[in-house]
């Protein structure tokens, strides 16, 4: 399945861009997040969220095929 | 939007305010950007990003919580993207009601769940043009 994926504040220094569709084998949210971290060997360090259209999910959470959001640590205000 | 909140935006806001008189008690929260100085380094700025329309759904909840939760009159939120420099506003809450009890709660509630629940990400660019990505505590 491809999955859009965002990333957002520090998870661009690792990943180099701000969207782009993954390949993903596997159902869950667990099996897009591996497949990142083959991809972006910096990603294992960083402190992030994963939202799966626009609401937070957890690792064992379905993927339905919406977009994707690596968003770190909140900081506005 | 786009860049500092300026004084002139706020007295405009509540000026506005003055044909709603059931109003009897507004409640102000102005964030501004701090000059920290973080190993001898002094921010200079933040640049903020978003997620914005996970952003503008969360701002969304937020309100419908409020206004559920506390007897409003009206709310309005509006948080700077892009670069506020030190000393400038960033983000700008505005609560009202018939009484002043219930804007102290409200506005304090709100402006958690902003820092909390909100995707924003602020850059601190020091004065140098070195960069350290900031961190809600």
């Amino acid at each position: 399945m491809n999955i859009k994926v965002k990333y957002f504040g520090q998870i661009v220094d690792a990943t180099n861009t701000n969207e782009e569709l993954v390949n993903v084998n596997g159902e869950q949210i667990s099996d897009l997040l591996e497949t990142l971290n083959n991809k972006y060997s910096q990603l294992k360090n960083k402190d992030f969220k994963i939202a799966q259209n626009k609401e937070l999910v957890s690792l064992d959470t379905k993927l339905n095929g919406s977009e994707i959001a690596l968003l770190p640590p909140f900081s506005g205000g | 939007m786009e860049g500092a909140i300026s004084s002139n935006f706020i007295g405009n806001s509540i000026y506005k305010h003055q044909t709603k008189t059931s109003i009897g008690a507004h409640n102000i929260f102005l964030g501004q950007v701090r000059a920290d100085v973080i190993d001898g380094k002094t921010v200079a700025a933040i640049q903020y990003t978003a997620y914005e329309d996970m952003a503008n759904q969360k701002f969304h909840d937020i309100r419908e919580a409020a206004f559920k939760k506390f007897d409003l009159t009206c709310m309005h939120i509006y948080h700077s993207l892009g670069t506020v420099k030190a000393g400038e506003i960033c983000l700008f809450v505005f609560v009202s009601s018939p009484r002043r009890k219930v804007v102290f709660k409200a506005l304090e509630y709100i402006v958690e769940a902003i820092k909390a629940e909100v995707p924003v990400f602020g850059k601190e660019i020091f004065e140098d043009e070195t960069h350290q990505w900031k961190v809600n505590n």
